[in-house]
């Protein structure tokens, strides 16, 4: 590691301040970020520690959940509300990492983890134009297995690796920030960017914006949502492809339906396109299946990840087909 | 700066790179917990915040967890009697090469007190559920944050089944 000063934040505009010190990084759980000052990816002067900060999850007057960024991955799983209301949020943050990782991780953490690509870890072997803008990509040529199907550009085919996002971006979250400027929400569907020319530039953040909470809003139908991730072993790896899915119908008819996809893009993918098509038409296999073609109509595969065109497809539809049943 | 360690308070680095699974090995000497991938990926790191939180060392800056108290395998004998769950691994013969059993056990211990909580897991069917029985299943699932490269998981899930059925009893 390169050498940074440490210190700890007592509040969000505490944290602020000290976020505006040369080369500041904000530090939460640490199991990215430390693995990356290790393998000297990254390089910050100052790590500011923002878990003292709040990690109340709290129900809002309008029926939603604001969950202070600092609450641990496992905090927000196992609590009760988001388990009875919004249980696809406790199915994918289960689905990810380990439970010792979940046990430290926090949600702003994990929702400004960077990308998993083996190029860009590979910072004395490999180009990679996260890590030295204009360098070139290795992992466009290389291999590819893993990357992105959905949104790549010629810079970056890397994705997201969050599993907790991925329902975070089918629950329509919003995500609370604060810089110096002031405070702002944004929803956590555009957060994220996706690579274009500048692949660097991961989020819309500022220099020194913090993420403090983030909100979910009221969505009866949630109660009937899941998350489903395939990946090369049963546990404790990456997602080939996920779907989070929400599903509410009214007679045979979709009346409400939410869906995400990760593993796929350079952010958590939200299925608009699917969305759209589904809405108002019978819930049937064959619908579902369509509407899993649509968005997959754009997908750009690579040398490697072809596979990940159908497994997608097929996923969305299992997905959906199994929220059908449990609304049966 | 301090840092309780199995009970003993010790001072933190002056420099805030040192992880907290250096501060152990190098720094105090405590070579228990083990340092198999350093990035967090095998779980052999593996030990305890506050008596029962599991988290990986390797990935913890030590002056992250300053005024916490922190427990590794050398922190649960009691007055030289081996901890029960310890004890289970010997008897059903829990490892092999032993480098992975540090993290094992601690990574154990801290999974009996999210089941206690019921906290759920990736197969547990019913979220709503106030009470998590310890299937093989669920066992192996909690436990997959912990790899074992001599492949001794038989007797692993035996030892932690066998001490999770008599701590329950």
């Amino acid at each position: 590691m390169t050498p940074f000063t440490y210190a700890r934040a007592s509040d969000a505009v505490d944290a602020v301040r000290l976020g505006g010190q040369p080369l500041a990084k904000y530090l939460g759980g640490g199991t990215n970020l430390v693995d990356l000052l290790r393998e000297t990816v990254e390089r910050p002067a100052a790590l500011v520690d923002v878990t003292g900060l709040s990690s109340a999850i709290e129900e809002r007057p309008d029926g939603g959940l604001l969950i202070g960024a600092a609450a641990k991955n496992t905090a927000v799983a196992e609590h009760r509300t988001v388990r009875t209301r919004y249980p696809v949020l406790s199915r994918a943050i289960v689905a990810g990492a380990s439970a010792q990782i979940r046990n430290m991780a926090t949600v702003g953490g994990n929702i400004l983890q960077r990308t998993r690509c083996t190029y860009f870890y590979d910072n004395d072997g490999s180009r990679c134009n996260k890590r030295l803008p204009g360098q070139g990509c290795d992992a466009l040529d290389g291999f590819n297995r893993i990357h992105a199907i959905l949104g790549a550009s010629p810079a970056c085919v890397a994705t997201h690796p969050s599993d907790m996002c991925v329902a975070l971006a089918a629950l329509g979250a919003v995500v609370h920030l604060r810089s110096a400027r002031g405070e702002r929400m944004l929803p956590l569907t555009d957060l994220h960017r996706l690579p274009e020319d500048h692949p660097e530039i991961e989020t819309v953040l500022e220099s020194g914006e913090l993420i403090t909470a983030i909100e979910l809003p009221a969505l009866p139908f949630a109660v009937r949502s899941t998350y489903r991730k395939v990946r090369d072993r049963a546990s404790y790896a990456f997602a080939l492809i996920s779907v989070a899915a929400a599903l509410e119908l009214e007679g045979g008819t979709v009346k409400n339906v939410r869906l995400a996809l990760g593993g796929v893009a350079h952010k958590p993918w939200r299925a608009w396109e699917a969305e759209a098509f589904l809405n108002g038409r019978p819930a049937t296999v064959e619908n579902f299946r369509a509407a899993a073609e649509a968005e997959l109509s754009h997908a750009k595969p690579l040398r490697d990840n072809g596979f990940k065109v159908e497994l997608a497809v097929r996923t969305i539809a299992a997905v959906l087909g199994e929220l059908m049943g449990e609304n049966a | 700066m301090s840092i309780n360690i199995n009970g003993s308070k010790m001072s933190l680095p002056d420099d805030a790179r040192v992880s907290l699974l250096d501060l152990l090995r190098e720094h105090l000497h405590l070579s228990g917990a083990k340092k198999g991938c350093d990035q967090g990926a095998c779980g052999a790191c593996t030990v305890l915040v506050d008596g029962s939180e599991r988290i990986l060392s390797c990935l913890a800056l030590a002056v992250q967890y300053e005024g916490r108290s922190i427990t590794s395998i050398e922190g649960l004998a009691v007055n030289g009697a081996l901890h029960p769950l310890q004890r289970a691994f010997i008897e059903h013969d829990g490892f092999q090469c032993g480098y992975c059993t540090p993290g094992q056990i601690c990574s154990a211990i801290g999974m009996a007190e999210e089941l206690r909580r019921c906290v759920p897991s990736q197969v547990t069917e019913d979220l709503s559920t106030v009470t998590i029985a310890l299937t093989h299943d669920e066992l192996r699932e909690r436990m997959s944050g912990n790899l074992c490269r001599c492949g001794a998981y038989n007797g692993i899930v035996a030892a932690i089944s066998e001490h999770h059925a008599t701590e329950a009893t």
